[in-house]
């Protein structure tokens, strides 16, 4: 009896450790899968023609078979540059606070509200958008400075979405805080230094890189947000010249035109095209802040 | 500079950065209270007990139990699917390659670069795939689509809790016989499993959440489906759709359906809370 349940205890862990392997296997083949059948299915498009052509062209007529994704890239620079410079000053501070000038206390209370922040779903943003930040803009915003808006603009997008990527940037920031070295603060404090400046001149000196990260990971989250962006956005096709004018970023594209484009090949390599663009933009600048995170980890 | 201009300047800089944490405090409470202030008035028994009924996208009777169903049926079936490989590979990073470090560390941060990929990627990629098969909009579609984009959350926040097991408890494990699979499974993920439901409510959070990786590959249907081939209804499109109706009763049921999926949300975030408390309270320090 004995050896038969080593045996058996023996093939269990044989099989598990199997299963272990694939599913990894499955996992690191994930990312690869999606760029090779992106990378695919918008080759009709790329084979003719240069993708630098797409990037740059701001004519986009799908029934003409003019593809030119300029006026969505710009939509979305517009959005992200601006959600990040809302998010990132208001996540700094606070970050400051709450690593340096707080107790223990308060920082374990702000947790369930980063980590709801972070759970409402994209589309619950949307609504709140439509609810509150779209009439602010055209209702008091814009007559401020004598615009007259939808309230459907660039700005709106902006601000749902600088909400939206302040859990992101911030529970990075609230980490790199936390591993600058506790013995680096005392040396400057026992110099003389207040406590401020020496939160100023060495905490942010040595934080740098992980601040530029924390602040990319936030523009790669803005980047490819898809829905709560959509609802407020616009979606007209143009390249927007002021933060009052709609806007229709990347990801607005792919969504809303998805169920049409079966009929036009090309339509559809557009698309995909497009969805390629996202991904290696997102991919690029996650990649950078995260190298930067872990140089940051190994030097303290 | 003078003392007194230094303590000016620290003044300021604190009670800006006050209010930049209020303004974040505030930001939160105004999403909760303006969908509830919107929705909850239209809530009815009405809405969360029946499916649409004919005449229901012109604000006729009927309620979003379709959606509800569908987006439960949804998100379960992904969690599943995810946790099938989730846990695994969570154990096995921790338990079979404790000695390769650097492995360990190239693969957690492939996972945080996968984790940073936009829904939408994974739905047009779904969306792809499912036309390569031949298949039509489906749940089944829905759930794969919906399993790749949770994979790389699940499986990093299991990571999280499972590497803070110490490793004088694997050592102990081994040394009294134990193959590597029984302390991965009998040893590490029962002192684990406060964290791992976490890890497991968080994915299920993003899962019944996410509409922009469903939008073409689970499809949309007034009925509750029976089976995988079947499209589905899911919380986040019927609030899409129903918000872009230009009648007012059909808006508001909108804030509505936005009202239940943020209980949902809320729950789930409460209750993944409590675990990971548990969790800390009972870890092992060896």
């Amino acid at each position: 009896m004995g050896n038969f349940f080593n045996i058996n205890r023996i093939l269990r862990a044989k099989i598990h450790h199997s299963w272990m392997v694939i599913a990894l296997i499955i996992v690191i083949i994930i990312p690869f899968a999606i760029a090779v059948c992106l990378y695919y299915k918008s080759g009709i498009l790329i084979k003719e023609t240069s993708v630098l052509h797409f990037l740059f062209s701001k004519d986009w007529r799908p029934m003409h078979e003019k593809f030119g994704l300029a006026p969505f890239i710009v939509s979305s620079l517009w959005v992200t540059v601006l959600a990040v410079l809302f998010s990132g000053p208001v996540c700094l501070l606070t970050g400051i606070f709450l690593t340096q000038y707080t107790r223990k206390r308060f920082l374990e209370m702000m947790h369930p509200v980063i980590d709801i922040l972070a759970g409402i779903p994209s589309v619950i943003y949307g609504v709140w958008g439509i609810l509150l930040i779209v009439p602010f803009v055209s209702k008091y915003l814009a007559p401020l400075l004598h615009i007259s808006t939808s309230g459907y603009n660039i700005l709106s997008g902006a601000i749902v979405l600088s909400v939206m990527i302040i859990p992101f940037i911030l529970n990075i920031l609230i980490e790199v805080f936390q591993t600058i070295p506790e013995e680096l603060k005392e040396a400057s404090l026992s110099l003389g230094a207040t406590k401020w400046e020496t939160i100023k001149f060495v905490m942010l000196k040595k934080a740098f890189p992980g601040i530029i990260s924390a602040l990319g990971l936030g523009v790669s989250r803005a980047f490819g947000e898809t829905i709560a962006v959509l609802m407020v956005v616009g979606n007209v096709v143009q390249i927007p010249k002021g933060v009052f004018q709609a806007g229709y970023p990347l990801p607005a594209l792919i969504a809303n035109n998805y169920g049409e484009m079966l009929s036009i090949p090309k339509y559809d390599a557009a698309l995909m095209l497009a969805a390629l663009v996202l991904f290696t933009v997102v991919l690029i600048f996650n990649l950078f802040s995260r190298l930067l995170i872990v140089r940051m980890e190994k030097n303290n | 500079m003078p003392i007194r201009r230094k303590k000016i300047e620290e003044e300021f800089f604190k009670s800006i950065m006050l209010m930049a944490t209020l303004i974040i405090i505030t930001a939160l409470a105004l999403i909760i209270i303006s969908i509830l202030y919107k929705g909850l008035p239209s809530l009815s028994w009405e809405m969360i007990s029946q499916t649409p009924k004919g005449g229901f996208y012109f604000g006729k009777e009927g309620g979003i139990l379709n959606a509800i169903i569908g987006s439960v049926y949804l998100s379960i079936g992904s969690t599943m699917l995810a946790f099938l490989v989730s846990l695994p590979v969570a154990l096995y990073m921790n338990v079979y390659l404790t000695k390769h470090a650097k492995i360990v560390n190239i693969i957690r941060f492939f996972l945080d670069l996968l984790w940073g990929v936009p829904s939408i990627v994974y739905g047009a990629f779904g969306f792809s795939i499912m036309i390569y098969f031949g298949m039509r909009t489906s749940l089944l579609a829905g759930i794969v689509t919906v399993t790749l984009f949770i994979i790389p959350i699940m499986i990093r926040s299991m990571d999280e809790v499972i590497k803070t097991i110490p490793k004088g408890l694997l050592e102990t494990s081994f040394s009294l016989g134990s193959t590597k699979s029984e302390t991965a499974y009998r040893i590490y993920l029962k002192q684990c499993v406060p964290g791992v439901i976490t890890a497991i409510l968080l994915s299920f959070g993003r899962a019944i959440g996410d509409a922009a990786s469903i939008l073409f590959t689970a499809g949309y249907t007034d009925s509750i489906p029976t089976s995988l081939t079947q499209p589905s209804a899911t919380l986040p499109l019927s609030i899409f759709f129903q918000l872009s109706s230009p009648i007012p009763e059909v808006q508001n049921r909108a804030y509505a359906s936005a009202t239940i999926l943020t209980c949902f949300i809320l729950i789930i975030s409460i209750s993944a809370r409590y675990f990971s408390k548990l969790f800390n309270k009972n870890k092992i320090s060896l």
